[in-house]
């Protein structure tokens, strides 16, 4: 139960790629040594520096050359970015957009490429809906026993929100969104003072062994992710890594009984 | 399922990478250009239990391994006209890179590799260790290495190594 910290923990904590329980004895030993746990955030702050310097490259256009002409036609769908899917829903086309993307010419992610996708679509979406004012959710939390009907239906098993009020987070409600290959749910949650969380869902790409809870940073939202054998989940939030690590342990929890 | 279409949508991914790995553009696109006509030759040999982007890592990887050893013979010729050869090029123009470009290409290759899979492109250690054809115990002792060596040349701390990659 106690493995002794080893320095491949502190790697693995600094690239959020420790499981839940390893990531409480981490974080505990951490509270206890601040040199180790500087050069840990040191590590992790290398890491946010290359995305900063490199990450310019995934919204550069690809050049031509380098699109195998074969894909041609089918090209344009996959160029269409997950921001502007999330922008097309946000518009109320979100149904047309989901038909298309189920439609023969939409590819199917292989499953690594639907786990590392994950976060980063949750985030989008998260920043997407988050600041919404008159419209967060298309069902609210009032009709929860709908929404869960809902959108269990729409990604093929029984889906429940987590409950999260002994956190002080309540459930705003939720929507249906077009994913890179098929539906996917997005849950709200708010607090007293309106700071917002997203849960995101999609159903697990088949083959989906990796269930070790991750970290991301996207676009300065912080993400816990993981997977289990029906969904994938994202946890989205701004409300500090250390909180959000918390929370996502509480869902985490509810869904792994 | 289109494993083209799904290559396809990676090259962002592996552009990303080859910028990082190599620190010029044009080398860079070279570099996933090579290595999407080798992933299209041999898709139907993907194996379907190993994840897409591991297995194109590896090609870039391989590719890449190749170039060096190319290009440490054109090192030898030291022929101005020839095309630039990569590892050359990023010591050529270490100082008018960024801090950062500078210093990931002072860093060796091989620890280069594994602090930017598992730095910047999110794999696992265990991705890592696949895509690189190595044990995950080598990875960690490369990760260990390439973040020590990284913090002390962004530093200053030492006096860049420049390690020229020879056959």
């Amino acid at each position: 139960m106690n493995t002794p910290i080893s320095e491949d923990d502190l790697h693995a904590w600094a690239d959020g790629q420790l499981d839940p329980a390893r990531l409480m004895q981490v974080e505990t030993w951490l509270a206890a040594h601040p040199e180790r746990r500087a050069q840990a955030e040191e590590w992790r702050a290398q890491s946010a520096r290359l995305h900063r310097t490199y990450d310019r490259v995934l919204d550069e256009a690809v050049p031509a050359r380098l699109i195998p002409a074969a894909n041609a036609a089918p090209y344009w769908l996959n160029a269409l970015d997950a921001r502007k899917l999330a922008a097309v829903a946000w518009l109320g086309l979100g149904a047309i957009t989901g038909f298309f993307l189920r439609g023969e010419t939409a590819p199917a992610p292989g499953p690594g490429m639907a786990a590392a996708s994950l976060p980063r679509q949750a985030a989008i979406a998260h920043a997407v809906f988050v600041p919404e004012v008159r419209h967060p959710v298309e069902v609210g939390a009032d009709q929860e026993a709908h929404l869960v009907a809902w959108l269990s239906k729409r990604l093929g098993a029984p889906l429940q929100p987590p409950q999260l009020e002994e956190v002080g987070y309540r459930l705003v409600g939720g929507r249906l969104l077009p994913g890179d290959s098929g539906e996917v749910a997005q849950f709200m949650y708010e607090d007293a003072e309106h700071k917002r969380l997203t849960l995101y869902v999609r159903p697990a790409a088949p083959k989906a062994a990796d269930t070790s809870f991750r970290y991301a940073r996207e676009n300065g939202i912080d993400v816990f992710y993981w997977t289990d054998s029906r969904f994938g989940y994202a946890l989205s939030g701004n409300t500090g890594r250390e909180d959000m690590l918390r929370l996502a342990t509480l869902v985490y929890r509810q869904h792994g009984k | 399922m289109n494993s083209r279409d799904a290559i396809v949508a990676e090259i962002p991914r592996l552009r990303r990478y080859a910028r990082a790995l190599t620190g010029r553009v044009d080398a860079a696109d070279d570099l996933v250009q090579e290595t999407l006509q080798r992933a299209l030759e041999k898709w139907r040999l993907w194996q379907r239990s190993r994840d897409l982007r591991p297995w194109l890592f590896s090609i870039m990887h391989n590719l890449h391994v190749d170039g060096r050893r190319r290009d440490s013979r054109i090192d030898f010729c030291a022929d101005e006209d020839l095309p630039v050869p990569v590892q050359r090029a990023s010591q050529h123009d270490a100082l008018e890179l960024r801090d950062l470009e500078r210093a990931l290409a002072l860093l060796p290759p091989d620890q280069r590799e594994v602090l930017l899979l598992v730095g910047l492109e999110e794999l696992s250690y265990a991705e890592v260790a696949r895509a690189l054809n190595i044990p995950q115990g080598t990875v960690m002792s490369r990760l260990s290495r390439a973040r020590l060596r990284l913090k002390a040349i962004l530093a200053g701390e030492t006096a860049p190594i420049l390690k020229v990659v020879s056959t």
